[in-house]
């Protein structure tokens, strides 16, 4: 234990962890470009979350403990992920690619994840929320941007609003019609998942989204702007 | 010059920099997130900005010098400067990006080489004016004054 103990303190320095709060939920926020990562921490630490900020897909799943190269055994448990937001032009591995591997995964793949991107490009924007993505916003992030987030919180204290709760369950149903539970079982260690059938692909749910498009939903933004496709 | 000459001054000043469009809408929500608890918020992002485009703005000027010209390497680097230009409210600096990334793509040497020219021009005029800008505030700050929150009517 005491070497674990070691490599997570080590690893908590390297991903630069903003103090703990049980009250407040935890974001882990992916961007390769350092003004990037120092504005949207900020954005998101003034909305009162906890930051995790990396800049890297590959260090994002590392801190999750799903880089198959660097298995992190250590459990951060007490660093619970309740949100990623993630950059989608990264080198490496893009923001795609790390919502399809977080999507992939029986543990992770209830986190929702937003995708941020410069660019306004509706095939990808379709791409990502097809894969799962909860929101697409569209770069530069404003305050605006970030309080919305919390409507995607999945927060087992009821944090999280009605609609996005509902929209949840509905990706759920559409998985698991067994599921008879109002709350949606969000596992604060990663090993139960009792309530989760393993074999369910992630991206089956993909098939007839019906999400509700509340006035600030990408769906809606995608309305107000088709005109500008090209940044 | 006395705290209040000195904040008009200032405020006339950062609304010059939204008129000729140096700025934009972006860099006012940076100003929102300074606070008490983070007041040099502002200056430590744009600092960061103004590395990465030196960086940047040299690892172009390098590419275009090669022989065989990368164009794919060209159009990361302005993408990446364009990105962050974007986040701090660097408006003609961003757009000179967008401009320059066209011509990447149509993998055009010299009028690339022209683009940079035109970054660069825009890059160090929106350095010049925060610099000014920061210098003002300091000053403020100095004589005991506050700085106040630029009110703006889009």
């Amino acid at each position: 234990m005491e070497g674990n103990f070691v490599v997570s303190r080590r690893m908590i320095d390297a991903f630069d962890v903003s103090p703990s709060d049980s009250e407040e939920a935890h974001v882990l926020a992916v961007d390769d470009s350092l003004v990037d990562r120092k504005v949207i921490e900020r954005l998101l630490k003034i909305s009162s979350f906890k930051v995790t900020a990396v800049d890297s897909g590959r260090r994002a799943l590392q801190f999750l403990g799903l880089d198959e190269e660097k298995s992190a055994s250590v459990g951060f448990d007490g660093l619970k992920v309740d949100l990623i937001i993630t950059d989608y032009c990264m080198p490496g591995m893009t923001g795609y690619e790390l919502l399809k591997k977080i999507k992939e995964s029986s543990t992770f793949r209830e986190i929702p994840v937003v995708i941020m991107s410069s660019e306004n490009v509706l095939a990808r924007i379709d791409r990502c929320l097809e894969e799962g993505a909860e929101d697409f916003i569209v770069k530069p992030v404003k305050l605006s941007d970030v309080k919305r987030l919390k409507d995607y919180m999945m927060r087992e204290d009821g944090v999280g609003s009605e609609s996005s709760r509902g929209g949840i369950n509905k990706r759920k149903l559409q998985d698991c019609c067994d599921l008879s539970s109002s709350e949606p079982s969000i596992s604060s260690s990663p090993s139960s998942s009792s309530s989760e059938s393993p074999s369910r692909s992630p991206t089956s749910s993909s098939s007839a989204p019906s999400i509700p498009t509340p006035l600030d939903s990408p769906i809606r933004r995608l309305k107000m702007t088709t005109t500008d496709l090209i940044d | 010059m006395e705290v209040g000459q000195m904040q008009s001054r200032l405020a006339d000043y950062t609304k010059s920099l939204f008129m000729e469009g140096i700025l934009d809408a972006q860099f006012l929500q940076l100003q929102q997130l300074q606070d008490e608890s983070n007041p040099d918020f502002v200056v430590e992002v744009v600092s960061l900005f103004f590395d990465d485009s030196e960086k940047l703005l040299n690892d172009i000027a390098r590419a275009l010098d090669q022989q065989c010209v990368d164009f794919k390497k060209i159009d990361a680097h302005v993408h990446q400067l364009k990105g962050s230009s974007s986040s701090v409210g660097a408006q003609r600096v961003k757009n000179a990006c967008v401009a320059f990334r066209n011509f990447c793509e149509e993998q055009n040497a010299e009028e690339s080489r022209r683009c940079l020219q035109q970054v660069k021009q825009e890059y160090y005029l929106v350095k010049n004016k925060l610099e000014t800008l920061f210098t003002l505030e300091q000053q403020i700050v100095a004589a005991g004054g506050s700085v106040p929150m630029i009110e703006l009517s889009f």
